[in-house]
């Protein structure tokens, strides 16, 4: 276990220096990519691109290494149907995005960079997925008790 | 070309830092069989994905990330962060974020990098929705003259 825990705070490490050094801790800058009837910047696309490269290679890699190196089995998401709830959902985060100009990630590495700023949208942030879960449950009581 | 054109863009940094994170992503996949999906990994730390990668791992990534950018900071050069002035700004983009990637089941990192790279319908779809739900709202903000 210490040696996976190790090796996600190595991810998590690496992933929060690579939103730095790609300008994407910088709220403006996604703001600029996003502004795309202004003054646009493309510098997310190359980010994106870039982050895709390993990724495409890893996925290929996957196929051949059976099990994880350091972890018992694969456990990943099934990636079939297309619902209202992943298009809604999109639309929403798309939105915040654009006020903001802050996705989790950024916000969360923002911490150490501008902490108050960082702090206030991350508590936002997570209020947002705590009232998710409450509606979420809610709904799901209510389809259970329909049904019995 | 892209120094003339888009004055502001950064593609070499972005390239840098692109393939940073999909690296991250890279381990996250083949040493720990996880997707680095940050929105649910956040989620999962703070006690409201009640499953989902163990909560050791998930804190681990996600203290990294501050850690990271915090590397970045002082050992290489300032990391920019510029963030809206308006506190509303960062409640109101903060629960949209919150909320919309729980209902849409991920972000820029999960749908963005790991589901475009393995070519999931699902991660396609978020990704174009949340990207269009962006440009509408910097663009609609803009017109109306709403402040960030």
């Amino acid at each position: 276990m210490t040696r996976q825990v190790l090796l996600a705070l190595f991810a998590g490490t690496l992933f929060g220096a690579g939103l730095a050094v790609s300008g994407m801790a910088d709220p403006q800058r996604v703001r600029g990519f996003l502004d795309i009837l202004g003054d646009w910047d493309p510098t997310l696309i190359f980010v994106m691109g870039g982050a895709l490269v390993p990724m495409i290679i890893a996925w290929r890699m996957r196929m051949r290494i059976k099990t994880p190196l350091a972890a018992p089995e694969y456990v990943l998401p099934v990636t079939a149907q297309v619902d209202a709830r992943l298009i809604g959902g999109a639309v929403l985060f798309g939105m915040g995005w654009g006020i903001a100009g802050l996705c989790p990630g950024p916000a969360i590495a923002d911490l150490a960079i501008a902490p108050v700023p960082a702090s206030i949208f991350v508590a936002a942030m997570l209020a947002g997925m705590f009232l998710h879960r409450m509606v979420c449950n809610r709904r799901s009581d209510a389809v259970r008790s329909g049904a019995s | 070309m892209t120094a003339t054109l888009f004055p502001n863009a950064m593609p070499l940094a972005g390239l840098v830092g692109g393939l940073m994170i999909g690296f991250a992503a890279m381990i996250m996949l083949l040493g720990l069989g996880r997707i680095a999906g940050v929105s649910g990994l956040a989620a999962r730390v703070a006690g409201i994905a009640s499953e989902g990668t163990p909560w050791p791992l998930a804190a681990a990534f996600i203290v990294g990330l501050p850690v990271g950018a915090m590397f970045i900071a002082y050992a290489i050069a300032p990391v920019e962060a510029r963030f809206a002035p308006a506190v509303t700004t960062l409640l109101i983009g903060g629960l949209l974020v919150g909320f919309g990637t729980r209902l849409g089941s991920g972000c820029t990192s999960g749908h963005g990098v790991c589901g475009l790279s393995r070519l999931s319908p699902r991660s396609l779809i978020a990704t174009v929705t949340f990207i269009g739900a962006g440009f509408a709202t910097v663009a609609i903000m803009n017109a109306t003259g709403l402040p960030q």
